[in-house]
């Protein structure tokens, strides 16, 4: 087969429009977001740290999930030739999509070929990437989802803030109203009882299930010695669109493979406990091409590139294409719980997201987002396939475009710190001409600090009080001894 | 023991009380200490925000300055964290001195065997333990097992310690928002534990922290917690 070149850089749902800074304030602002956020992220980090610490062998497994990652990371072209002959061998048709426009195009034009104006979808992160529904919508192929969050996303004309929780952000009872204003089914003293919710999503969406012909997914992993696609999830409304359906068409990141069918041993003990906490998930379908007579009989693997060639030859930014999208990172991110999943741009929010968004698009795309952390590191802690993000960070910060005012400023505090003469220079000369003013500020209010500085140094000033030069410096005590 | 003594910049220039109380506490033990006066900054600002050539001239200089002690004695969990993870990545000739380099609970606990340094502060003391401490250098709880030695303090537990105060240096300015909001909550938790002072092994989130706890007029004092275990007096 032709095997096309993929381009430098993805599209799609990965480019921030505002800086992060900037998206991040309304949701700073919001208190009900901030709620909504701090209980939700506590709940999952809390049930993922105890059936974390009962594993014995947790860290072991971690070991083994960053290690077959990284082989797969280092002979990928092969992998992907195998499962797409093991795939096609077993009676699917394998496409390759070198960006998202195109993974979106071929998508429609299988949609199309059913004669189908609807399809049925199965919580994805790759379809969200490559803005599927809307390539969809503009075929005039209307798309459902069908996870319960997904759905409450969709109906509230919304975008996923979490790559777990896609509506993490809304609480029920704006859940609730979401679903009164949008489902035209729904019993008019609906409660938001979190059961009475499900149970009016469940009535909702089993018309759709019993009439859709054509079903849309990702897959969590693609196998390549068997040409599997396996799909982990809890509702079960998954289940429905993979076995359903006579059309079944699968939108892959090329980075999901693992080599053999044992490798998942180690990803179905590490994701369900690093996502959703829980030892075990319900629901985990495996599927290998076509069985006659069993489920769809029209099978499809759409394996797309979009920029990951790109991060997979930066060795130091890599391991990003390890991520098993758990959000184990997201819920302990104290940056992500308080800006939200918005403030990212992108359909992969928090730490991961800050990592492997930039890296899809190219760094200066993205500049902000790998200054979205304050390198505290509790996400490199429990990533469950050891993803340095922290490092990654630093290394992407490397690579991001600097503000003129910035470089001048870094450049000048170098010239001087390399220097120690010129730095005991500038010591005393902090001290000398701090001094009066640090008397002043000690007399007039009991400490040297300063509490209202103009522009830049109001960023500091605005919420905390700034130290100013003590009266000695270190060295010049040390020098008196 | 001849340790040298890298004080940090920010500690250089702004608390200096710090520098003095690892000098007190290292010389009550017996030790003499050592303040090379080439020392400069130790780049983790530089090489942190994306400035990474910048940042070699410092790293190259404390290389030049410490490689000839025995150990190097740090009162910043944060730089340590620099010079012991970043240092042998950035500039190999660096990695001997990097693994003799400790913050001051290293020193104190697993190279000089003291968990006891004689020290008196009858105050009521919470402890934040600083992320690079916490998690790259994984300090565990040395600075507690230090500070429960301490005579007539009584130590507090702070809800939420292990979160991050939401500075990550050149990230509170660039993320005034978010920094801010952080911050809020840690202070808010401070509030909550009633202590007089808030003790941490980085003066940097103190500045921080402690800017904060200011800026509310919320009497709670941010010290570092080395002059914790310097102080002997019936107060610091």
């Amino acid at each position: 087969m032709n095997r096309p070149v993929a381009p430098a850089t993805g599209g799609g749902r990965i480019r921030t429009r505002l800086p992060f800074p900037t998206a991040a304030r309304p949701a700073v602002a919001d208190t009900q977001l901030r709620a909504n956020l701090h209980r939700a992220t506590r709940t999952i980090r809390g049930k993922r740290a105890r059936v974390v610490d009962e594993v014995p062998d947790w860290e072991a497994l971690r070991d083994a999930g960053s290690a077959i990652k990284a082989d797969v990371q280092r002979r990928l072209p092969e992998l992907l030739e195998q499962f797409e002959a093991s795939a096609t061998a077993a009676g699917a048709t394998v496409h390759w999509a070198r960006d998202a426009a195109e993974a979106c195009r071929i998508v429609v034009e299988l949609t199309r070929a059913t004669g189908a104006d609807e399809v049925v979808k199965v919580k994805s992160m790759a379809t969200q990437e490559i803005e599927l529904n809307e390539a969809l919508e503009a075929a005039g192929i209307a798309a459902y989802e069908t996870d319960l969050a997904e759905l409450i996303v969709q109906l509230g004309d919304d975008t996923p803030s979490h790559i777990l929780v896609p509506a993490i952000h809304y609480n029920r009872a704006q859940i609730r109203e979401i679903f009164q204003r949008r489902m035209p089914d729904v019993p008019a003293d609906l409660s938001d009882e979190p059961s009475a919710l499900a149970e009016a999503a469940r009535a909702h969406l089993r018309r759709r299930f019993l009439s859709a012909r054509v079903a849309v997914s990702g897959a969590n992993f693609a196998i390549a010695d068997t040409g599997t696609l396996v799909v982990v999830e809890s509702e079960g409304n998954g289940r429905m669109c993979l076995t359903l359906p006579e059309t079944l068409i699968s939108v892959v990141g090329v980075e999901k493979l693992l080599p053999t069918f044992t490798d998942l041993e180690v990803f179905l003990q590490l994701l369900p406990r690093s996502s959703t906490g829980e030892r075990m998930n319900p629901y985990t379908s495996m599927w290998t091409g076509v069985t006659p007579g069993d489920g769809p009989q029209d099978v499809h693997v759409v394996l797309v590139d979009n920029g990951r060639s790109a991060v997979l030859a930066d060795p130091v930014g890599r391991p990003a294409l390890s991520c098993i999208r758990c959000s184990a990172c997201l819920n302990v991110c104290p940056v992500y719980e308080r800006a939200g999943g918005h403030a990212y741009g992108s359909v992969y929010p928090g730490p991961i997201g800050a990592i492997l968004s930039p890296q899809l698009t190219g760094v200066a795309d993205n500049a902000s987002l790998p200054y979205a952390s304050t390198l505290c590191g509790a996400c490199y802690d429990v990533c469950p396939v050891k993803i340095n993000i922290p490092e990654i960070l630093v290394h992407l910060r490397q690579q991001a475009p600097h503000p003129l005012a910035e470089r001048a400023t870094m450049g000048v505090l170098s010239w001087v710190m390399r220097s120690p003469r010129r730095w005991a220079a500038a010591l005393r000369l902090a001290r000398a001409g701090a001094g009066p003013l640090g008397a002043y500020r000690q007399r007039r209010t009991g400490a040297r600090t300063l509490r209202r500085l103009p522009w830049p140094a109001s960023a500091w000033t605005r919420s905390r009080d700034l130290p100013l030069p003590a009266p000695q410096t270190f060295r010049e005590w040390w020098g008196k001894q | 023991m001849r340790i040298a003594l890298f004080i940090t910049c920010v500690n250089d220039v702004a608390y200096p009380a710090t520098g003095i109380a690892v000098t007190r506490i290292l010389r009550r033990l017996g030790h003499i200490v050592d303040f090379p006066t080439r020392q400069t900054c130790c780049g983790q600002m530089h090489a942190n925000t994306g400035y990474r050539a910048e940042a070699m001239p410092m790293v190259r200089n404390y290389v030049d300055v410490f490689d000839g002690y025995d150990a190097v004695v740090v009162p910043s969990g944060s730089c340590t964290a620099m010079i012991r993870d970043q240092y042998p990545r950035l500039h190999p000739p660096a990695a001997s001195v990097a693994a003799r380099t400790y913050e001051l609970s290293e020193l104190l606990v697993d190279v000089l065997g003291v968990t006891d340094v004689g020290a008196d502060f009858p105050e009521t003391v919470t402890y934040h333990p600083t992320c690079h401490g916490l998690r790259m250098l994984r300090l565990g709880d040395r600075p507690l097992r230090l500070l429960r030695q301490v005579r007539g303090i009584r130590l507090v537990e702070l809800a939420d310690a292990e979160e991050c105060c939401g500075f990550g240096g050149t990230f509170a300015l660039k993320n005034p928002d978010v920094s801010t909001a952080m911050l809020t909550d840690k202070c808010a938790r401070v509030g909550e534990t009633g202590a007089q002072v808030l003790a941490a092994a980085d003066n940097s989130c103190l500045a921080h922290i402690g800017g904060g706890l200011d800026r509310h007029r919320s009497g709670v004092r941010a010290v570092h917690y080395a002059e914790i275990l310097a102080a002997t007096g019936a107060a610091s």
